[in-house]
């Protein structure tokens, strides 16, 4: 008895083993796999599936997709391990550039059709994949978002009678209109696991370029502009000035802000009545408004204007930040996906889908679902100064101090002396 | 469903499967085929370093020449260079806020003295508690149940019981509807850096959801020393005229202390490489790092081994006294035998 059931065990697992074998060798002989890695995962890796579809469809390569929100440390580790997956995409190029910086990844240059790159991306894109400067291609971008959107509920304005502020005068007199009738102007949310503190680094980043300018920008970027500097100090300072002392401008204050998580921002403003008139976000944001209440319209219940001009003599700044993707491996079936995601028919399959505005020239206006989404990529499009989100580009330590220290600067302002100073410090060391 | 990657791994596979025993059992006959060969006089010398030959090879392959190659790369920079004591310098730079010296006050002072206290305090008096108690394994089963639960898990929840809304709206925390219930303003545990920046509170909350989780561990060996003591004792000294309180203080006390010792320097060793709690719940934000955190940042976040290299040797060192502690409490209740 007892042995006849261990036979029959067996021979069900030859069996399956045998099926296997056939099955394995029917559906992906010629064509291969590629194995790839990044930080989506629910509604986003639903789309990002989508987007492959058609590709494994088309030729018959399978793609492996894996998820991680620590993508950093399972990078790192696979790639010192000498297992890296065959591509990777990273929600900012920096670790890509590391990677790049320590002849991990593929130069790109004979890998995808670089005529075709060249049309379809403006310039500041593609000298954004060459991070070192050498001529070679070592990222590409799929997706881009612009940041500094200032979201809002059409219907509490209206309510309200406040208008859309043109000026940035004009944003810090609605703010103490709003502030006068006792409720607070701003909803600011700051925790993002590993990475808190990155949301006010987009106000940070937002304030600087607009008010200090591109160079100051890029050499702020570039390790050369010191934290302590006047510029940098006053863009801290008019941070401060939209929290308000004691962080009185936004709702619930610094514990709020540190405590919740930055997909929770909107919904204070969608309450009744609302606590809070305006908050500061890229444009993936909305995915998180109709998420957290399916009912809300674009337009109707949410909308945004751009982050007022703070120096008239840079007019139209904006910062921009995209998903950009690295080839570690150089095989035939990553060299194909990499093309594909150039293409502006892959692109679009998300684009549609929300949430994502696509970097290149061919994709319709027409593919965005709503007017918002139009919209933004009508920003990105005609952007005058367009620059990179700053804290995405700069080494991963000077990256987590500059979040920290807006997390620390949330906490008391009044430390902000010793706050830049500190900054200075990891700025000397962080960049060699 | 696609098993051609399984396919792959088929040989690796076989050859961990027969393989590593097949080898085994090659070394155990072939070194006693020779042991067999040596005069009889010898015999002794050699054949127990057969045996414990590849417990040795494990440790100093796993574990020794790691931790060598780990104190070297703490004296050389990320290119190899020997640069001497100057990664220990950056940890130990800027006092009292700088280098490490935040993870390292909240390691050997918060997490080493709270962590161990409230854990051994717990699962004392629960031990002695429940061994009162018909439901004694009901309860106990209760108590030991987080431990079942992995340390992310534990983290995510207790999140939830810390969860933050600002005064008046609904507290979805449970601490927080706690604490409103008593018409106390809401608290932001894991954030409030009470008192004054010095960051007690929220260390507190991290030690809190860590307790919880190792609680049953504690009292379940409490409890098993407890239940060892033999009863003629405690009735000998109720007959004397001794109150519970007194038999407790000077009898089932003193009788366990080597179990006690032995808990409490494994809970230092626990609360000394405290990493997953601070990693789910506040990242080491708020002035709430801690060593094992601040190593896995400076290898993985700012790509410097030689820096991460540095802080693993200073939670080595902090660890030894420990042990050695341990070794000599464990000797001397040998001796006492």
């Amino acid at each position: 008895m007892h042995s006849s059931s261990l036979v029959r065990a067996l021979v069900v697992a030859v069996a399956a083993v045998l099926t296997a074998v056939a099955c394995g060798t029917s559906s992906t002989a010629n064509a291969g796999t590629v194995h790839v890695i990044a930080v989506w995962s629910g509604a986003e890796q639903a789309s990002f599936m989508a987007v492959l579809k058609p590709f494994e469809d088309q030729t018959g390569i399978k793609v492996q997709y894996e998820a991680s929100r620590d993508e950093d440390a399972i990078l790192t580790t696979r790639v010192g391990a000498g297992n890296p997956p065959d591509l990777a995409a990273a929600p900012g190029p920096q670790l890509l550039t590391s990677f790049a910086k320590q002849g991990k990844v593929v130069a790109l240059n004979s890998a995808i059709d670089m005529n075709a790159y060249q049309a379809n991306y403006s310039k500041s894109w593609i000298d954004l994949g060459e991070p070192l400067k050498d001529g070679k291609l070592y990222q590409i971008y799929s997706w881009a978002a612009v940041k500094g959107l200032i979201w809002y509920n059409p219907k509490n304005f209206q309510a309200k009678g406040y208008n859309v502020p043109k000026s940035w005068d004009d944003l810090m007199a609605l703010q103490s209109q709003i502030k006068g009738t006792g409720t607070t102007p701003w909803c600011v949310a700051l925790e993002s696991g590993s990475a808190s503190g990155w949301p006010a680094s987009d106000w940070l980043k937002e304030i600087v370029l607009s008010q200090s300018g591109p160079d100051v920008y890029d050499k702020w970027v570039a390790g050369t502009q010191k934290w302590t500097s006047p510029e940098i100090k006053q863009a801290y300072t008019t941070w401060g000035q939209i929290l308000g002392t004691n962080d009185g401008n936004v709702y619930g204050g610094k514990q709020f802000m540190l405590a919740t998580n930055f997909g929770d921002v909107g919904t204070p403003m969608f309450a009744s009545p609302p606590k809070c008139y305006m908050l500061n976000q890229a444009s993936f944001i909305t995915s998180f408004f109709t998420k957290a209440n399916p009912a809300l319209q674009p337009s109707t219940d949410f909308n945004f204007f751009p982050l007022p001009d703070i120096n008239s003599q840079y007019a139209g700044a904006h910062v921009v930040a995209g998903d950009a993707f690295s080839m570690f491996k150089d095989t035939p079936q990553a060299r194909k996906l990499m093309q594909y995601l150039t293409t502006a028919a892959a692109q679009t399959i998300w684009v549609k889908r929300g949430g994502k505005i696509s970097p290149n020239k061919q994709t319709s206006l027409d593919a965005y679902p709503d007017v918002l989404s139009k919209e933004t990529a009508a920003i990105l499009v005609n952007t005058n100064i367009g620059r990179y989100d700053a804290t995405d580009n700069m080494p991963a330590d000077m990256k987590a101090a500059a979040w920290k220290s807006l997390l620390d600067f949330v906490s008391n302002q009044n430390n902000l002396d010793s706050i830049l100073a500190n900054l200075d410090k990891i700025q000397a060391t962080a960049y060699k | 469903m696609d098993f051609s990657v399984l396919l792959t791994d088929i040989p690796t596979l076989l050859v961990v499967v027969l393989g590593v025993p097949a080898v085994l059992a090659a070394y155990i006959v072939g070194g006693e085929f020779l042991v067999r060969r040596l005069p009889d006089a010898n015999r002794p010398q050699v054949r127990p370093w057969i045996w414990v030959g590849p417990a040795i090879f494990l440790v100093a392959a796993i574990l020794l020449i790691p931790a060598i190659s780990t104190a070297v790369q703490s004296v050389q920079d990320n290119q190899g260079n020997f640069v001497g004591l100057s990664n220990y310098a950056t940890q130990f730079s800027d006092f009292p806020n700088g280098g490490a010296w935040v993870a390292i006050r909240n390691n050997i002072i918060i997490w080493l003295i709270f962590y161990t206290l409230f854990t051994l305090a717990f699962g004392l008096v629960l031990a002695v508690l429940f061994d009162r108690v018909q439901y004694e394994t009901v309860v106990k089963s209760l108590i030991f149940m987080p431990m079942a639960i992995s340390s992310v898990a534990l983290g995510v929840i207790w999140k939830f019981m810390y969860w933050y809304q600002p005064a008046g709206s609904d507290q979805t925390g449970t601490m927080n509807a706690i604490v409103t219930f008593f018409r106390h303003d809401p608290v932001a545990w894991l954030q409030d850096q009470w008192p004054n920046g010095i960051a007690v509170l929220n260390n507190l909350a991290l030690i809190g959801a860590a307790t919880w989780g190792i609680t049953g561990f504690s009292m379940v060996i409490l409890s098993a020393a407890l239940k060892g003591i033999p009863g003629e004792l405690l009735e000998a000294a109720r007959v004397d005229g001794a109150g519970e309180l007194t038999v407790f203080r000077r009898v089932i006390f003193p009788l366990m202390m080597p179990t006690i010792v032995v808990v409490g320097t494994t809970l230092v060793i626990f609360a000394l490489k405290a990493f997953d709690v601070v990693y789910v719940m506040t990242n080491g934000n708020y002035n709430t790092d801690v060593l094992a955190f601040r190593m896995y940042n400076l290898l993985y976040l700012s790509h410097n081994p030689a820096g991460a290299s540095a802080v693993a040797i200073i939670l080595l060192v902090a660890v030894i006294p420990v042990l050695v502690f341990n070794l000599r409490q464990f000797r001397a209740v040998e001796a006492r035998r």
